[in-house]
């Protein structure tokens, strides 16, 4: 009896030991996790994942609080890259996601007033002064911040026009 | 062929199918040659590489042969004018997609002349250096004839970067009811072999070996008399076998050699062309004639009279089919409509899109040819593996791409699936296997986009939050320069106001926020 | 990234072998029909009313699972009255009803549907039905009965062998018998030797021509062969399992009966006794739990043949193949992990090979 008593013990007292001392040892300052994500993030600090801006966001993720699918301007490649990088599956909301939105300005309405390009944050806004203004689509993160710098409401967010170059087969819909 | 040689190569690759080939009777109905309708569409992409950028505008007159659209890039393909006419439209038309997407492209109102452009002739071709046939077979916009349309002449002249011992021409047309290569043969095998000779020359290679499946006996009896008098040029008869026609496979079957996974042919000193495309060279180099239409074959159940056509290319597939007699209401009415084979081909959603340099048949194709029947679930029967003549296992594939694990499906070798449709031809449920692997290459790559889309967002990012950074300064610079200078100058005796600065730092502002 | 709005094309190939699951479900049964005539013939009635009965147990459970799960009802395509008949083949044949319905329901219920129904399964449903069975019953699944021909005289008519089917009339003990298999086994504990025990049975010959007490499809073994042959032939299966079971089977057999005859069965008797037959060609060899490539099928076949003979000899229960096609099932996931094919242009590591410049041939 004394001897199971003593052995467990002291078995206690040296793997406490061990575990504080890898503790110590072993301790990590701050989350190299969080940089390596926001590394990874579009960087435009839109806020459309509701997390005060991108770092915010990937403090969120890396703490498992936020889904790696939250940002939308990142899209589904985004999402795959945090997942595999965390390890975790992602549910990429299925086929109706409809790709990357950008914004688009109706020209009949743009009365070149410039707030969108100073809103913008990649510069993908081409125009000036009293000039109708256009999206350069391969530059426009999807943000979205202009949309509502627009006195006139000329700006709404669409999908990216599929190309034939980019269309693929959907998925076989499930049967059986 | 003896029977121990074709056991040998069959034994070469395993897997494959053997479908109905259904060629006769279209392959022995006489090659007919089609007029230019009255519009011909003609996309500015038909090849595999960039879009040709329009250099004709609307209201041009152009002749047949007339470059149209010139290449961009590397990998690219010029477009001529298939007849002679006015240029009525620049635009989108429907492309020969199963998507049904818009392609850009020229549309052609022909004037009923259709009168060649002049012509850059050349009496001896081989006294020509290899790369000057090399351009005149890119300024004639030959691409690959056989499907893939590979712009032909970055393959012809040393333009791959390796050196080309052996040229293969691919005649074998393992696509089920295609009869155009075959055709071809029979009643240009003179013109066929003469392009052989001049791509032999071209690439530099020791000898040509023409391989054609042992299912067409007249073509082969044609281009053996046709090569007689050629040293280096051979006919090798090959088992029929789907996907003969692979170029990795018909290299297996004639060398016995493999193409390295993720490499080419010319890595192990072999060129594949397609044998269409050695007349369309030949013309190249021979006239100058630039590629403006081909050898298709109508084929199918619901073709009245099907057969083989020489189509100008941006010709409607339903203009063909008109001309092919239109099309039959009996049989149940028509099933598919194809443009390609059965295995690979593409069906497109309307009869309104036009035959491109790839297009090698316009099939129209009954019920029981499709063999339409209910799926279900996979049952394991390895049908699948032991059909893929890459060595895949097709089930397992899709089993991963349909819980949407496409990471793991490109693990089992996606990447290396040629897309022949052997697994998803003989699966017993029917399951859409080669759909699965389109979507998951297709995803793949749309992944990579992305990433890299990502990736320029965010140095644009970085670059206008730096940019606003450095203005802030410049002008927090300024200002405290301008405001040193006003002291200076208060301090001086009042004299003009440095009214310049101010004007030059308000352009700054207003250039800066417009860039 | 679909086309939206768009008319959606079916994709290639536009052409098919024509081939379907329903087609391969109905050459396995007709390869399967002589052997069950000739056991329903050799036991009378009562093993027809228990095919019936289990065949209805799985047909109705099938039905039963896939309306539960709301899909769409599969019934038709055969897989499910296999699973019944495969079952009922290895029951034995004037077994209680109720065993071939309990047993029914567990094969499709329990073997099947909740694995996600027809390709989903680890196991195979006939063989876990049937061990569930033997373990949960053992007294009712080792009742064997003498062979008595249908017309013979003492045979039961159809009421009768309905009754004996149903439990209401008792198996009379004059027809109860021993499988051979059953008999070497109890003989060898009791210290017999094999020489003397099987001359007692009639000798080990008396196998083959199939007129011997067991389950109720597995006696026919010739008849059972000429069936697998025939699926061999129509490329329903293909030859790596059944030969590599065979072989699992007789090798260990020859050599050790060589060694100590009075201890080991002969390869022949292994072979022509119990369920061998069967399960080498009917039941090791279905798609859905058996591994896909070549070289996977030699190992899982041999490995089922040699555990099979090792249960055989050694272990508790006299026929051992149940046992060893379930183990092996098991490890089928593991063997198509490692056993896959060479894929074109690459070595067997996957890697690109190496591109040599040179001649060709």
């Amino acid at each position: 009896m004394l001897a199971a008593i003593l052995s467990l013990t002291i078995l206690g007292a040296v793997l406490g030991t061990v575990l504080g001392f890898a503790n110590r040892f072993f301790q990590v300052e701050g989350n190299p996790l969080v940089e390596e994500i926001e590394a990874l993030m579009p960087g435009s600090n839109c806020g459309q994942c509701g997390f005060p801006g991108c770092a915010g966001a990937a403090a969120a993720i890396a703490a498992g609080q936020a889904s790696p699918a939250c940002c939308p301007p990142g899209g589904r490649s985004l999402a795959v890259t945090i997942a595999q990088r965390l390890g975790v599956s992602v549910d990429l909301g299925g086929a109706d996601d409809p790709g990357p939105l950008v914004a688009e300005i109706d020209e009949s309405i743009c009365i070149g007033c410039t707030r969108c390009i100073r809103a913008c944050p990649t510069d993908a806004i081409l125009g000036g002064p009293k000039q109708i203004h256009n999206v350069m689509r391969d530059s426009c993160s999807g943000c979205a911040q202009c949309i509502d710098q627009c006195p006139t409401e000329a700006m709404v967010m669409q999908p990216l026009p599929v190309t034939l170059q980019q269309w693929f087969w959907p998925k076989p819909a499930l049967r059986g | 062929m003896g029977i121990l040689d074709r056991f040998l190569r069959t034994a070469r690759f395993s897997g494959g199918v053997h479908p109905d080939d259904h060629k006769r009777p279209a392959a022995d109905a006489p090659l007919r040659v089609m007029p230019p309708p009255a519009r011909l569409y003609v996309p500015l992409v038909q090849h595999i590489g960039s879009p040709a950028r329009a250099v004709v505008a609307v209201g041009d007159h152009v002749r047949k042969g007339q470059r149209i659209g010139e290449p961009q890039g590397a990998v690219s393909a010029a477009i001529h004018a298939p007849t002679s006419g006015r240029v009525i439209a620049i635009g989108d038309i429907v492309a020969p997609h199963p998507s049904g997407l818009p392609v850009r492209g020229i549309t052609i109102e022909s004037d009923g002349r259709d009168e060649w452009c002049e012509l850059e002739a050349c009496d001896d071709p081989f006294a020509l250096d290899p790369a000057e046939i090399g351009r005149r077979v890119a300024r004639a916009g030959v691409v690959g004839l056989g499907g893939a349309a590979f712009p032909s002449a970055v393959k012809l002249s040393g333009g791959l970067g390796a050196r080309v011992e052996l040229l293969i021409i691919n005649a074998s047309e393992c696509e089920p009811f295609l009869s155009c290569d075959d055709r071809l043969m029979r009643d240009r095998a003179a013109e066929a072999v003469d392009g052989i000779a001049i791509m032999l020359h071209a690439t530099g290679a020791r000898e040509a070996r023409i391989g054609i499946e042992d299912n067409k006996p007249e073509a082969i009896a044609v281009m053996r008399a046709a090569v007689a008098g050629h040293a280096r040029i051979r006919v090798e008869v090959i088992p029929t076998r789907y996907p003969m026609g692979s170029e990795k496979h018909l290299i297996l079957v004639l060398t016995g050699r493999e193409v390295p996974a993720e490499g080419r042919p010319s890595d192990i000193g072999v060129v594949v062309h397609n044998v269409g495309t050695a007349v369309a060279v030949r013309n190249a180099v021979r006239f100058g004639r630039p590629l403006v239409s081909r050898l298709v074959t109508v084929n199918g159940a619901c073709v009245r009279e099907p057969g083989n056509v020489e189509v100008p290319i941006g010709t409607l597939a339903g203009e063909v089919l008109a001309f092919c007699g239109g099309l039959r209401v009996d049989h149940g009415g028509p099933a598919r409509l194809l443009l390609g084979g059965p295995m690979t081909g593409m069906q497109v959603p309307t009869l309104e899109v036009p035959v491109i340099k790839g297009t090698g048949g316009i099939l129209v194709l009954d019920a029981a040819e499709v063999g339409e029947g209910d799926g279900g679930p996979c049952i394991r029967c390895g049908d699948c593996m032991r059909a893929c003549p890459v060595g895949l296992l097709p089930l397992e594939i899709a089993a991963r791409v349909r819980v949407g694990e496409v990471d793991k499906a490109a693990g089992f070798g996606l990447a290396d699936c040629i897309a022949c449709g052997c697994c998803a031809y003989v699966c017993p449920s029917r399951i859409p296997l080669v759909q699965y692997f389109h979507h998951a290459k297709g995803e793949l790559a749309a992944r990579t986009r992305g990433t890299q889309r990502n990736e320029t967002i965010r140095t644009l990012t970085r670059a206008k939050a730096e940019r606003l950074e450095r203005e802030e300064r410049d002008k927090a610079e300024a200002l405290a320069r301008r405001a040193a200078a006003s002291l200076a100058a208060a301090a001086a005796a009042k004299q003009s106001a440095p009214v310049t600065e101010k004007v030059a730092e308000d352009a700054n502002e207003e250039s800066g926020v417009c860039a | 990234m679909s086309g939206r709005d768009q008319f959606m094309p079916a994709p290639a190939p536009h052409a098919h072998a024509g081939t379907d699951v329903g087609r391969t479900m109905r050459r396995v049964q007709l390869a399967l029909l002589p052997a069950t005539l000739f056991g329903f013939w050799l036991f009378g009635w009562p093993a027809v009313h228990l095919f019936v009965i289990t065949v209805g147990a799985c047909l109705l459970t099938e039905a039963f699972c896939q309306r539960l799960r709301g899909c769409e009802s599969r019934l038709w395509d055969g897989s499910a009255l296999l699973t019944g008949w495969l079952l009922a083949l290895s029951l034995p044949p004037w077994a209680p009803g109720w065993i071939g319905a309990l047993g029914g329901v567990i094969a499709i219920a329990i073997g099947k549907q909740v694995y996600g129904g027809l390709g989903q399964n680890l196991f195979n449903p006939a063989m876990v039905a049937r061990v569930a069975l033997l373990v949960s019953f053992p007294v009712a699944m080792t009742h064997w009965v003498a062979p008595l021909p249908l017309g013979s005289a003492g045979a039961p008519g159809f009421m009768e062998g309905l009754h004996i089917t149903l439990g209401t009339l008792p198996v009379p003990d004059a027809v109860t018998s021993a499988s051979l298999l059953g008999h070497a086994k109890t003989e060898l504990s009791r210290g017999i030797d094999l020489a003397q025990a099987l001359d007692a049975a009639g000798g080990a010959l008396a196998a083959w021509h199939g007129v011997r007490a067991g389950s109720l499809g597995e006696t026919g073994a010739l008849l059972l062969l000429l069936g697998g042959l025939y699926l061999l032939a129509r490329g329903v299966i293909r030859w790596h399992i059944p030969v590599c079971v065979l072989a699992g089977v007789a090798l260990p057999a020859v050599v050790a009966h060589a060694i100590d005859p009075g201890h080991y069965l002969s390869a022949t008797t292994h072979l022509a006794s119990g369920a061998v037959v069967l399960g080498a060609f009917f039941i090791a060899t279905d798609y859905v739990t058996s591994p896909n490539t070549a070289s996977g099928q030699l190992l899982y076949g041999i490995g089922i043949g040699l555990l099979t003979w090792i249960i055989r000899s050694w272990g508790g229960y006299p026929e051992g193949i149940a046992f060893a096609v379930l183990l092996f099932n098991a490890l089928t996931p593991v063997i198509d992990r490692y056993c896959r094919p060479r894929i074109l242009g690459r070595t067997r590591r996957g890697a690109p090979i190496r591109a040599t410049q040179g001649s060709a041939e």
